[in-house]
């Protein structure tokens, strides 16, 4: 037998963890909205007309936008979804629908879990090898290609899970009534789970819109206009962030990466709110 | 459902047949390009660092030398940086996370919770380059002016080796906070989802012996969790070790190895985003080679977080 704690103890002990971990999360709060309020603030202050027309001057001169910068990330970011998004959905298909107890199925569910969580400068480093090195250019191709890898096992797994919450009777019916499987998932299974999908691939562009790392093995950044998508180096957001920030003396540059940081976050956090309500309304 | 044999349409059959084949294939071929993208990862990394491996063996692994104009490297000092900022984080990240998950699931009430836990599911989104932009501008000056002399001066700590160096604001430390802050909210969400997983009814009973609400966390549902935190842990783990961009801008990019936590230093995906691109021929090589330990590294963690969270989907049927 244990010995008996005594009740004033064991109380003690439970209101000082409680108290404790009151103060952690009061603690944990305070430093992430310190940081967004930073972002907001600073950020803001460099929000005017010009920043968001002209494109990024070179080194040294204060004036100029990141309008160039914000339509290469546009760009490298919807070049991703379309080399991304079509994939990752006939690979959720293949889970979801021919997958779900099979050893192949669970060791590709395995897989895409683990891809996840691969560091993105390792992605940027293989295309990098794959693209940059035998094209010998960077390029905003080759960008989407390393973020499409991003968030392609992103997508095979949400789509797989909003695949499998479409309830069964509705493939039966429809392959009962002869309908060819890839026409009852496209057309029954898809539209029911329409929402979820939805959802996914916007959280999964959310996901990779600021991403840094495999930019700078792949798109690198540059001062014109991105309309060379596929031969030259392209200009974006989080690149021009890290080189207005780190490389530059000047306090001008300083507050532009902020602004251009506040437009990430900005574009980040309104992507996630939209999918959260989207996603509720689903779910009633 | 393809057995389905004596329609009298037959033709049309094996055209719905052959159609259907085809669209199996695709989704195969798709979720198997999964599998082909991971083996591609480490033979293409492989590959370009067979130079690197060549010249210098098994000793770039525990080698600290890193001297471009001579060409002698050694992955001893990045090694060595990675593993101490995460440590860092997670230390601060770990133990803050649980308690913060532990408020939000069993002491806050539903309103504060459910509010609390969609800002943190919302500060899990942040991109990581925002956290390093904040870390460079606004935590440096702090740690700088305020938080290193009183570590090292007023709490006298500088005897020790750890808070004894330059007090100029970069370095190991300063990084790891700003890691810990990363992947705080990260590991939160998930080891929130854990506890929330415990059944009602295990907890309950234990409260109708008279338990606690501290005992029931750490007596019950922990265990019962266990594994589940483990894999959030090590999902924040692989997170911190792969991290650049939050790490680049205040680790202060040195390649050398100190046990001051003051010092400058550099982890392997710094060395790999500051060097990549004047490098060339062996040094490029050399790159590749760090790129490929930290793959190895960051894919056996990621392969022991999925091992212990799927046993808890296991165990709990789903979600998560």
């Amino acid at each position: 037998m244990k010995k008996k704690k005594s009740i004033f103890l064991r109380k003690l002990k439970n209101n000082s963890m409680s108290i404790i971990s009151v103060l952690s999360t009061i603690i944990g709060i305070f430093f992430l909205a310190w940081i967004i309020t930073v972002v907001f603030k600073t950020g803001f202050s460099s929000f005017n007309w010009s920043f968001f027309t002209q494109a990024t001057k070179p080194y040294g001169i204060p004036d100029g936008g990141i309008a160039n910068a914000i339509l290469g990330t546009l760009f490298i970011t919807f070049g991703a979804a379309a080399i991304g998004i079509p994939p990752g959905l006939l690979g959720g298909i293949y889970l979801s629908e021919f997958g779900r107890n099979s050893r192949l199925g669970d060791m590709i569910r395995f897989s895409s879990n683990v891809m996840m969580g691969i560091p993105s400068i390792i992605v940027g480093l293989f295309v990098y090898t794959l693209l940059v090195y035998t094209t010998k250019t960077f390029s905003g191709f080759a960008g989407s290609v390393a973020l499409a890898i991003i968030m392609f096992p992103v997508i095979v797994r949400t789509t797989e899970d909003m695949l499998s919450m479409v309830p069964n009777q509705l493939r039966e019916s429809a392959l009962a009534l002869g309908t060819p499987r890839w026409k009852t998932t496209f057309s029954i299974v898809f539209r029911s789970a329409k929402t979820g999908l939805i959802t996914g691939i916007l959280l999964s562009l959310a996901r990779v819109s600021g991403e840094t790392a495999p930019l700078l093995f792949t798109a690198l950044w540059s001062d014109s206009w991105p309309f060379n998508f596929f031969t030259q180096p392209t200009a974006n957001l989080t690149v021009t962030i890290t080189e207005y920030a780190t490389n530059s003396p000047f306090d001008e540059m300083h507050a532009k990466a902020w602004g251009a940081a506040l437009l990430i976050t900005i574009a980040i956090l309104c992507l996630n709110i939209t999918c959260r309500t989207l996603f509720k309304e689903a779910k009633k | 459902m393809n057995k389905i044999c004596g329609s009298p349409k037959i033709k049309r059959w094996k055209k719905q047949g052959l159609s259907d084949r085809i669209f199996k294939l695709s989704a195969l071929l798709s979720a198997l390009l999964v599998i082909f993208l991971m083996a591609g990862f480490f033979l293409q990394l492989l590959w370009c660092s067979i130079p690197a491996l060549k010249t210098f063996g098994l000793r770039f692994i525990y080698s600290t030398e890193w001297d471009p104009v001579n060409n002698v490297y050694g992955a001893a000092s990045a090694i060595y940086g990675t593993i101490i900022t995460t440590a860092i984080a997670m230390l601060i990240a770990v133990p803050l996370s649980f308690v913060i998950a532990l408020f939000l699931v069993e002491l806050a009430n539903p309103f504060i919770s459910r509010i609390m836990g969609q800002a943190i599911d919302l500060l899990a989104a942040i991109p990581s380059i925002i956290f390093g932009m904040w870390g460079l501008f606004v935590l440096v000056p702090i740690m700088q002016n305020y938080v290193q002399p009183f570590l090292a001066d007023t709490l006298h700590l500088g005897i020790l080796p750890f808070f004894d160096g330059p007090q100029m604001g970069f370095g190991f430390l300063t990084a790891g906070i700003v890691l810990a802050l990363m992947i705080l909210p990260f590991i939160s969400a998930v080891m929130r989802d854990v506890f929330r997983m415990v059944p009602q009814v295990v907890k309950e009973s234990a409260y109708g012996t008279g338990a606690t609400t501290w005992e029931v966390t750490f007596d019950v549902t922990m265990k019962y969790g266990m594994q589940g935190l483990l894999g959030a842990v090590f999902l924040g783990l692989g997170r911190a070790i792969g991290e650049t961009m939050a790490v680049l801008f205040i680790i202060g990019n040195t390649p050398k190895i100190s046990a001051s936590l003051f010092e400058s230093g550099t982890t392997i995906s710094a060395t790999l985003a500051n060097n990549f691109a004047e490098a060339g021929g062996l040094f490029k090589s050399v790159l590749f080679e760090l790129g490929l330990i930290l793959l190895i590294i960051s894919f056996l963690v990621q392969v022991a977080a999925q091992y212990w969270l799927n046993r808890v989907r296991k165990k709990a049927g789903g979600g998560l």
